[in-house]
């Protein structure tokens, strides 16, 4: 109830679009493109792509994996079969059913441009959509959302969402969006809000930051079928609620719940954002790693999981959505000493939902031979990520194809997109 | 000359934010004060019932190795759920831990000595994403970093990689020399199985912790860095690994990879953890490391982006005192660019949420209640997301939701506390020459104490710092 409350603060404050916009947003929303949702997940830490996806068929796979290695499909525990060569993880059913329903490309032997194994500078790397770490400030979604047309069916303009603690580098730059953290402190009331917007108007950080939390905020509420939370009702239940919550612990029990609530709530608006970009951690399995079963199967569940709920909560939405799954490098290809694996290059990348067209394999698969390893340790890198990147952008968000070329990725002039992996 | 502007700059970007009083102290002499602050010891922290890492992890270690036997043992299995899980034990661990931080942040005369400290606990961090280190992380600062903060880098960075809260974060007290006793025995015992080298550790000492990521390195020296390290592990961790004082650090010569080493160009001939230690002593002396260090110090205590002469003023510092910390403390104060902005940072929450504290004179037992605040605000302590420690830029902080959490926090805060506090007189005190005509104009016409609280505590300037 605060919550609407606060919205028409909003209206009144001027800092929503208000009520022109929110009658004639039908008109829009009709569009095409305007219509197609994408969703960007970075699993940080390095997934290993030779567990996730194992290539139960490759001669070298299983003396490489030794104890870790995955059985064939059809034996007990063994991969989810994609095809003569690939399979999935066990843990992975519902991406399996994905694929079974033409709704999966699974990419291997993939790798953004670069080439050395620093988590900090491969994610900066895979978000700046440059050919370096640093390269540049901002990323590759913020610049292409940047490059389309204005919508104005979309409260605010905000045609991106980021949700967890930050905004990542690959929503960060000159495009609004919108930003969303899990679990709230009681609403403060509308005559202190007012004051404090006042104080910041002449700080341009603070002004700009705080209006698109409180649009954002407006936004979730109207989305959301549901609280998240239920707020506290009084001051006293507001301090209590300091001293108790925590918030990590709440995180580690269903890492994906809150998270996956609100991407579905933001993207099911109709004049919401239709991009979101969230993150997952825990890939950099070192050491016990774990097969069939074990930490990284655990993780893997979870994530396979979280999916599994984010189609339930779309909707019709998700025939309308492409879901990029991706990770900073993969990891090596032998087992090292303490039965996990060390950073490595290549790795596997999953695009999924109901716009995608799946049930395939895409890979020129390099082998598992000593040889054939990148560096002698890694699964050499066969396909540039940022074809991948580009397909979407270009067939499924209509970006234009000088942008990408130009300031969506930069130094990318050989990297072709990749066409016929989202439905038209 | 009393400079109040350098005043508000001495105890709000180098210091935690200003306890009431103490702008008007430093503002006499503002680098006199902090360079005051070197003098005097190591900044220890002691308070009862904190333990030992080694105590607290071989109390670990024995709670899991009868956690296991009493499963295997059918005929014991009801005692396996009598005995404590190793999370029961290490929950109040680190509760009791973050309390003595907090309580000592808030109530410390030498807050930029206290500061210093949390830089190098991040740089250096553990995070207990890990659980195996959540009853680990503060004893591991007050072992490893306190110790040294105003010592040689060179000790920090060796007591930061052996102690055992570190060598359990980045994997090392299993990593084994392919060639070592160890593993030849295991490959005896077993020919499918293969005992070898972890590298996280070396990588990330490397990258994270002394050369940066463009120190200049190679695969091969982080895969001789691991080999090199090998055998740098922890007394008593398993039934077949025992030996040692439990739950110390211990140099296990049987899994250690044998021969010389070459890192960096230099060969490494040493025996057992001298070859370590000889090491890392000298990627502590290397320019890559006075470089990455003076970039980290500037763009904590200068600006985001700091400038190149101001690094290199201070990496020149780091040198040519081979890493004396507090020389380069010295260089640091002296600088011209540290005084040239106020409030030049965003405050991380974690820094929001002690300057508030002290600002207002909580009462220390207000610890346990602020330990929740720093998760809700996005940075629970400890617990970074990787071995990189937190981010220390505007950018990594300043998200529009972070930002109306953070003016939540603080509106809870003032309703709580602004009948007993008057924001007129405290602006002034916090915030000295640097609290804005706007601010306190808004705090002259708030419609209650409680309101003028808040506007004081989400004003612009009190965000940075």
């Amino acid at each position: 109830m605060r919550l609407i409350k606060r919205r028409e603060f909003l209206t009144a404050a001027g800092l929503a679009t208000g009520g022109v916009l929110l009658t004639s947003r039908v008109a829009f929303a009709a569009g095409g493109a305007a219509r197609k949702r994408f969703v960007f997940i970075i699993l940080r830490g390095a997934l290993d792509g030779l567990a996730a996806v194992p290539p139960y068929a490759d001669s070298d796979y299983a003396r490489l994996r030794g104890e870790a290695a995955l059985a064939a499909p059809g034996a007990p525990n063994g991969a989810l079969k994609l095809d003569g060569l690939f399979g999935l993880h066990p843990s992975l059913a519902f991406l399996h059913e994905a694929y079974g329903a033409h709704e999966l490309v699974v990419f291997h032997a993939i790798a953004s441009p670069y080439r050395e194994r620093s988590h900090f500078d491969g994610q900066d790397v895979l978000e700046n959509g440059g050919a370096r770490a640093h390269a540049l400030q901002t990323g590759w979604i913020n610049r292409a959302l940047a490059s389309l047309p204005a919508d104005r069916s979309a409260r605010r303009g905000e045609l991106g969402v980021a949700l967890g603690q930050n905004v990542p580098l690959v929503m960060r730059g000159s495009a609004p969006v919108a930003s969303w953290t899990p679990a709230h402190l009681a609403a403060l009331d509308d005559d202190t809000l007012q004051r404090i917007t006042d104080r910041y108007s002449t700080d341009a950080l603070l002004s700009q930051r705080l209006a698109d939390a409180l649009a954002t905020e407006s936004l979730a509420a109207a989305a959301a079928p549901e609280p998240m939370m239920a707020p506290p009702t009084d001051r006293a239940a507001a301090s209590q609620l300091l001293a108790q919550r925590d918030a990590g612990y709440q995180r580690r029990s269903a890492p994906y719940k809150e998270i996956i609530h609100a991407t579905a709530g933001f993207l099911k608006s109709d004049d919401g954002p239709r991009v979101a970009v969230f993150d997952a951690s825990g890939w950099d399995t070192h050491a016990n790693e774990g097969g069939a079963e074990g930490q990284l199967s655990a993780r893997l569940a979870a994530l396979d999981s979280g999916l599994r709920t984010l189609k339930e909560e779309l909707g019709p939405v998700w025939r309308d959505t492409v879901i990029m799954v991706v990770t900073e490098f993969g990891r090596t290809a032998a087992i090292n000493g303490t039965r996990g694996t060390d950073h490595g290059t290549a790795a596997a990348a999953f695009l999924l939902g109901g716009a995608v067209d799946g049930g395939r394999v895409v890979a020129d698969w390099p082998g598992l031979s000593s040889r054939a390893l990148y560096q002698g340790r890694d699964l050499a890198p066969t396909l540039d990520l940022h074809r991948v990147m580009k397909g979407v952008l270009a067939d499924h968000l209509q970006v234009p194809s000088r942008a990408l070329a130009t300031s969506v990725f930069p130094d990318s002039a050989s990297a072709k997109p990749m066409q016929g992996i989202v439905r038209a | 000359m009393h400079d109040p502007v350098l005043a508000a700059i001495a105890t709000n970007r180098f210091g935690l934010g200003a306890r009431p009083g103490e702008l008007a102290r430093a503002g006499e002499d503002p680098r006199g004060a902090l360079k005051a602050q070197l003098a005097g010891g190591a900044p220890l922290l002691q308070a009862a019932g904190l333990r030992s890492s080694a105590d607290i992890l071989s109390q670990a270690l024995t709670l899991r190795r009868e956690r296991r036997a009493a499963r295997t043992d059918a005929a014991a299995n009801a005692d396996a759920a009598a005995l404590m899980k190793v999370g029961q034990l290490y929950k109040p661990i680190y509760a009791d831990e973050t309390d003595a931080r907090i309580r000592a942040a808030i109530a410390t005369e030498r807050p930029f000595i206290e500061r210093l400290t949390h830089f190098w606990a991040n740089h250096f961090a553990v995070s207990v994403d890990k659980a195996t280190v959540l009853g680990l992380a503060g004893s591991f600062e007050r072992e490893a970093i306190r110790p040294h903060v105003l010592g040689n880098f060179s000790d920090l960075l060796l007591a930061a990689t052996r102690h055992p809260a570190t060598l359990l974060y980045l994997d090392n007290q299993i990593s084994v020399g392919p060639n070592s006793q160890l593993a030849q025995r295991a490959a005896r015992h077993d020919s499918a199985r293969r005992l070898g080298i972890n590298e996280n550790l070396a990588r990330e000492v490397l990258e994270l912790r002394t050369l940066g990521v463009a120190g200049g390195y190679t695969q091969a020296d982080v895969t001789s860095f691991a080999q090199i390290l090998t055998g740098w592990s922890i007394g008593a961790q398993s039934a077949r690994l025992s030996g040692g004082t439990p739950g110390a650090f211990l140099f296990r010569e049987e899994m250690h990879e044998p021969g010389a080493q070459h890192l960096l160009g230099k060969r490494y001939a040493e025996e057992g953890a001298a070859q370590g230690v000889a090491a890392l002593s000298d990627l502590a002396q290397h320019p890559a490391t006075a470089q990455f260090i003076a970039t980290k110090l500037a763009r904590h205590f200068i600006a985001d982006e700091p400038s190149q002469r101001a690094t290199q003023h201070l990496a020149r510092a780091f040198r040519n005192s081979r890493g004396d910390l507090p020389s380069v403390y010295r260089a640091l104060i002296d600088l011209k660019e540290c005084w040239a902005q106020t409030f030049a940072k965003f405050k991380t929450p974690g820094e929001y949420i002690i300057s508030s504290l002290r600002g207002l004179e909580l009462p220390e037992n207000y610890a346990d209640t602020a330990r929740g605040a720093f998760a809700l605000l996005g940075q629970r302590i400890y617990a970074p997301g990787s071995p990189a420690g937190w981010p220390d830029r505007s950018a990594d902080w300043d998200g529009g939701s972070a930002v109306l959490k953070r003016i939540e926090w603080a509106d809870a805060l003032g309703q709580k506390l602004g009948a007993h506090r008057d924001a007129m007189l405290l602006g002034p005190q916090w915030l000295g020459a640097g609290l804005s005509a706007a601010t306190n104009s808004a705090i002259a016409h708030a419609a209650s104490g409680s309101q003028a609280l808040t506007l004081l505590l989400t004003a612009p300037e009190f965000m940075r710092r």
